[in-house]
């Protein structure tokens, strides 16, 4: 059976094409959900997808947090369902508690549009099933709020139960310990800022992100 | 009664903050030798109605800790007078 992901549309979102297409071209069925609707049913996966939801205003996610749709993702998160978001939509699922820390301005101070090399460093997560510890992804990113902060007990823990999933190979915004990718504890959530949905075609040059992608539709899968 | 609130939201200490360096960095080159401690934050400013002072401050508070600030990375501090 085919496994359908649920892309959020936010009033300000512009990845949500580029997700669905991913999900699709790497033959997974793809739905957009809208943010007012207080459901995700039917959907086996969500991604919240990047760009401006609520255009970013008071900060990145803070409004984002409220729309009727975030309550029915947190359900289904708590339910076991695999949820990705991706740049905005990791910065959502921080504000709406969903996973832990923040992401603050870049180091520097700069709105960074290029690629960067990720390393996979935990394969137990919803998102990174698919890969192989060590494996260097290239893949793009597209932000200027991603640097990751956490209080030292909430990295510690992150560290000591394998849920820093994806760090940068060289750190673009200053997030620390390199993170760029966790998980929640229950390994069902994963947040990242880099963009695999638009590495997924050699087109784009880089297909670095689709082992992602595979990884999602395949806890997807199970959650059929 | 109704309250002239202002709220201002700061980074916590020792969240960095990657504003107030690079203003701070400029300094010496603009002539402002003696200025150091720049920090960056925010300012929102509204009314509140509410049966006291009390009342009002209670309601700020939450208002603040649900939604103004990211209490991760942010506090804020609340100055409040009646309108």
């Amino acid at each position: 059976m085919t496994a359908k992901v649920g892309v959020i549309l936010f009033p300000g979102s512009n990845c949500e094409q580029d997700a669905m297409e991913a999900v699709r071209h790497l033959g997974g069925d793809a739905e957009l959900l809208w943010h007012g609707d207080d459901t995700v049913a039917g959907v086996d996966a969500v991604i919240v997808p990047g760009g401006f939801a609520h255009g970013d205003y008071l900060r990145p996610g803070a409004i984002a947090r409220f729309s009727p749709v975030m309550q029915a993702v947190a359900k289904f998160a708590a339910d076991g369902g695999p949820v990705v978001g991706i740049c905005n939509g990791f910065q959502v699922l921080t504000e709406a508690g969903l996973l832990p820390g923040a992401l603050q301005k870049n180091r520097g101070l700069k709105f960074l549009c290029t690629t960067v090399e990720l390393r996979v460093e935990s394969t137990s997560s919803v998102l990174t099933s698919e890969a192989r510890i060590g494996d260097v992804l290239r893949v793009p990113i597209n932000h200027f709020e991603g640097n990751f902060t956490c209080s030292d007990e909430t990295l510690d823990t992150l560290r000591v139960e394998d849920r820093i999933v994806l760090r940068y190979v060289d750190n673009p915004n200053g997030s620390v310990d390199d993170i760029a990718g966790i998980c929640n504890e229950a390994r069902n959530v994963v947040g990242l800022m880099p963009h695999p949905e638009r590495a997924c075609n050699p087109l784009l040059g880089s297909e670095d992100g689709a082992v992602l992608v595979r990884s999602l539709l395949s806890a997807a899968r199970t959650n059929v | 009664m109704r309250f002239s609130v202002l709220v201002e939201v700061r980074l916590r200490p020792g969240i960095a903050d990657p504003q107030g360096t690079t203003i701070e960095r400029s300094l010496p080159h603009l002539g402002f030798d003696g200025i150091s401690a720049v920090s960056v934050g925010k300012a929102i400013r509204f009314t509140c109605e509410a049966d006291d002072e009390s009342a009002a401050r209670a309601e700020v508070e939450d208002l603040c800790k649900r939604f103004l600030t990211n209490p991760v990375i942010e506090d804020a501090a609340i100055t409040m007078e009646k309108a």
